[in-house]
């Protein structure tokens, strides 16, 4: 989807750089990148650096960034026009599915995005610049960033040792130090959602290993809250 | 920024957390901090991480089994990730060719920048 977006707006000096946040490296994304033709940067980010930099605490997120490299809207949820992950969730039918798998499918049809306006938003920038009403002034943009308290700078060191950890071959080691990134941070889902993928990747449910899984956070929070509604 | 001593090259310090040394001190943007004197080495062109970390606000973490700090970004109760809208330079490896990529190479063009995973 996001290939057919590049494509469009390629000619009209537009580029995408995809970030793949994923501590399983090459092995876990490159089939993804080569089913989906990317011809754009498609990068890969193992300490979720994005996160740091960026403020991105769920995916998918995007960043606009001018011809100057000045961001004109921070972190927001992003969607191409579609959501090809929720209307293939539409065509289940729960009764098919065991009962665990069909209480995530509620709570996931409860999530909301809005990819159309989006995706127009988008076209709107890339055709007028600075003169569409969705770029945003600078101080609108850093106050609109993610807040970064000394919990949130402490999870991020803590999501960064574990990640090193692990990828050194020593998992048991990387966890405590995501459990408190979780407790430090308990809005970010991409260190939530990486770290309970390596017990369970099917569900991200329950384990002994961590306090939450994706159904009970999402549940703690309402799903239609699990991206926060983009402001245009 | 993962760090195996206290040490860190100032070079090194300067790419990951995108504030400079100066000669006024620690800066980035409009904001410099002042620094002790020996918090930089000249000599092996290196900064003592404490000192900083603890000037700019920066939460240092350890792993004492294995003997890692991991530094993090700066931090306040009203601050935000971004502390300006100029875009912080990312590098990092394309999955299609392991080169690495920077985002400013892009300068000169609208980006969309799109954070995604396989989990």
């Amino acid at each position: 989807m996001w290939q057919e977006v590049r494509e469009e707006l390629h000619p009209k000096g537009f580029e995408i750089v995809t970030v793949a946040l994923d501590v399983g490296g090459v092995e876990a994304t490159k089939e993804f990148v080569d089913r989906a033709h990317a011809q754009h940067p498609s990068l890969l980010d193992e300490a979720h650096l994005t996160d740091e930099l960026f403020g991105v605490v769920n995916v998918p997120n995007g960043v606009w960034i001018d011809e100057d490299q000045v961001i004109v809207r921070p972190a927001e949820p992003a969607f191409p026009g579609r959501n090809p992950v929720m209307e293939s969730f539409e065509k289940l039918d729960p009764s098919t599915l065991p009962p665990d798998i069909a209480e995530m499918m509620v709570e996931v049809k409860k999530i909301k995005t809005d990819p159309e306006a989006y995706k127009a938003a988008l076209v709107d920038w890339v055709e007028h610049g600075a003169a569409s009403q969705y770029a945003l002034e600078p101080d609108e943009v850093v106050a609109r960033s993610h807040p970064r308290t000394d919990d949130e700078a402490r999870a991020a060191a803590h999501f960064e040792l574990g990640q090193f950890l692990h990828r050194q071959g020593d998992h048991d080691a990387a966890i405590p130090h995501w459990r408190e990134a979780h407790r430090l941070q308990p809005d970010n889902w991409t260190y939530k959602r990486q770290a309970w993928n390596f017990e369970d990747p099917v569900r991200q449910g329950h384990t002994d290993v961590y306090d939450g899984s994706w159904i009970e956070d999402v549940k703690k929070i309402g799903a239609e809250n699990y991206y926060p509604a983009v402001d245009f | 920024m993962l760090l195996d001593s206290q040490r860190v090259p100032v070079s090194d310090f300067e790419a990951r957390t995108g504030w400079s040394v100066q000669p006024q001190g620690l800066c980035q943007g409009d904001v410099c901090l002042p620094l002790p004197n020996e918090a930089v080495d000249s000599t092996t062109a290196t900064l003592d991480v404490e000192v900083v970390a603890a000037r700019a606000g920066m939460p240092l973490v350890h792993d004492e089994t294995r003997n890692v700090w991991a530094l993090g970004p700066a931090a306040g109760p009203d601050r935000r990730a971004l502390t300006t809208a100029q875009a912080p330079e990312l590098e990092l490896p394309d999955i299609r060719t392991g080169e690495q990529f920077k985002l400013s190479s892009l300068k000169g063009q609208k980006v969309l920048l799109l954070a995604w995973a396989s989990w």
